[in-house]
């Protein structure tokens, strides 16, 4: 079971190593978006620490955004989805599999790339810190929940558009967590509690997630 | 208990300073609720016209090919 | 009894359904007329006024009932979604496409009316109250069901892509509120809030009781309005619609 998470998380690797400009350009998405803030409402330190948290974070949901009908996509045209869905091995697992090889090309870099973003805020050390933190523990969750509407509106038209609609609005709690972590350490006090919520979140994201992508994604191949 | 509450039918619509608001949210939530069930009328009068005006030209069709000499019996055989 | 068992079979298939659905509706009318201006009656013309509110604490016998209806037809939509999708039940299916924008139109009636409620009360349209913002989220969820739906043309696919769309927001709804709910007590403390009713008299009860029963009859009858023309649509080739259409049913 392992041995196939392992193999789909390679193959996925590779198979995005591949198509790098594609990588790159979700992150310097990401670097403008959380650029234009300033431009649009001040230069003021004060003002930016404030609204820093809530920017980097829905810069980051945006960017997962980007990548997300490229999930499954590539797959369903080359024909490889429909074998999937043919293999013994049951589709969730293959899908969590894709799930964390996502995470790893789209949520980790963003939260390596993240603090210093948030120097451009006048963030603290301890709040970029948290910053990474939280990315790193929340955004599982998003590449997990998103892969549902990815398999939803695989093959469907209008489908980048309507993906977001669909997806974001289910992003909600994560950002209220994540972007809840980084505000409770600016303002002192602890941010324990919203790493805990948004790490079950991230759990049952990942975990759970999977099965209705795998149900979605045989609808999507009948 | 039963009774009405207002003294004047003005004082009802002043609603104490209130009269727009609560208006304004009575008006929108009646509108809304007229207006889904009329449109709802005129789709399915549509509707049902498109598809008897469909089903004719179909039977007229059958009817044109295989029975063009018995055009007032060709509806209902198919 | 065999006799019930084979008749829920029979209005289970689109067929039946259709026309015993045509003679349903009036009924609903009627009762949602009935209980409507029975609500209002209480509410507008008998109940005393609100002593913190004023009067202004009346739009509360719409805004309370479109809410109620704008969370309840959403659990309805994904359990006739959720039936369709594991039994193949293709007119529950349709039911739940039916009930999408009606569910949508009272969540937006319910911002609405929140909007106009607000004002007076707290001098604002709009304040980000855990409520409030849990029915624009949901506003969301329902445009997305149906976007999602009327982006996909085979209507078998779109039946159950809008299934379990509608299961994972049923499941999402409680996290969405209960974590957009820490998220307001966090940020606003001790402010105004929708949860601080007035106390109700009995009147005031009755009135909204009766104003929520008019909207469930309303929402009955317009689903069943529009599932009537979904129904009329997808069976189109079938020859029980040629046999109605012929018969001169012209509504």
């Amino acid at each position: 079971m392992l041995k196939l998470i392992c193999a789909i998380i390679a193959r996925d690797l590779r198979l995005a190593m591949r198509r790098r400009s594609d990588l790159v350009s979700a992150l310097f998405f990401f670097i403008i978006v959380v650029s234009l803030f300033p431009l649009g409402v001040g230069p003021e330190p004060e003002l930016l620490r404030k609204l820093a948290p809530g920017v980097l974070w829905v810069a980051a949901l945006l960017a997962t955004m980007l990548s997300l009908p490229r999930l499954f996509a590539d797959d369903h045209r080359d024909g490889t989805l429909e074998q999937l869905a043919l293999a013994p091995q049951p589709l969730g697992l293959i899908v969590l599999g894709k799930v964390l090889a996502h995470w790893l090309i789209s949520g980790l870099p963003l939260a390596l790339l993240a603090p210093l973003l948030g120097l451009q805020f006048d963030l603290p050390t301890d709040a970029l810190l948290m910053l990474s933190v939280s990315l790193l523990i929340g955004t599982p969750a998003l590449s997990g929940i998103g892969a549902i509407g990815a398999a939803l509106t695989l093959g469907v038209r209008g489908g980048g558009v309507l993906l977001s609609l669909l997806v974001l609005p289910l992003y909600i709690p994560v950002l209220i967590f994540g972007a809840g972590a980084v505000d409770a350490t600016l303002t002192g006090l602890g941010a324990q509690a919203h790493l805990s919520l948004l790490g079950a979140l991230t759990l049952a994201g990942v975990f759970f997630a999977p099965w209705p992508t795998a149900a979605a994604l045989r609808i999507a191949l009948e | 208990m039963m009774g009405i509450y207002w003294n004047s039918f003005a004082e009802f619509l002043a609603m104490g300073h209130h009269g727009i608001y609560v208006w304004g949210a009575v008006g929108v939530m009646a509108l809304a609720m007229i207006l889904e069930p009329l449109l709802l009328v005129r789709g399915q009068k549509a509707l049902v016209a498109r598809l008897q005006s469909q089903f004719r030209a179909e039977s007229r069709d059958n009817s044109g090919d295989r029975r063009a000499d018995r055009p007032f019996h060709s509806e209902g055989q198919h | 009894m065999p006799g019930t068992s084979i008749n829920w079979y029979r209005f289970a298939s689109p067929q039946a359904f259709y026309p015993l659905a045509g003679r349903m509706i009036p009924w609903f009318w009627a009762l949602a007329a009935v209980f409507g201006v029975a609500g209002l009656y209480l509410g507008f013309l008998v109940a005393p006024t609100d002593a913190q509110q004023g009067e202004g604490y009346r739009i509360i016998f719409l805004h309370v009932p479109a809410s109620w209806m704008s969370m309840f037809i959403y659990l309805v939509m994904a359990f006739w979604a959720g039936l369709g999708l594991a039994f193949n039940f293709r007119l529950s299916a349709m039911m739940a496409t039916a009930l999408a924008p009606t569910g949508a139109l009272f969540a937006f009636l319910s911002l609405w009316t929140g909007a106009l409620w607000g004002k007076p009360m707290w001098g604002t349209w709009w304040v980000w109250d855990a409520r409030l913002t849990s029915e624009l989220i949901l506003l969301f969820l329902y445009v997305g069901f149906i976007a999602l739906q009327s982006a996909i043309d085979d209507p078998r696919r779109a039946d159950k892509a809008g299934a379990i769309l509608a299961l994972v927001g049923v499941v999402n709804i409680p996290i969405i509120y209960f974590s957009v709910k820490w998220w307001n007590t966090l940020h606003q403390g001790s402010s105004v809030s929708l949860t601080k009713s007035p106390s109700m008299a009995t009147t005031m009860l009755w009135g909204m009781l009766l104003c929520a029963l008019a909207c469930w009859m309303y929402a009955i009858a317009v689903a069943l309005m529009r599932v009537r023309m979904i129904v009329l649509e997808r069976e189109r080739q079938t020859e029980w619609v040629r046999e109605v259409l012929r018969g001169g049913e012209s509504a």
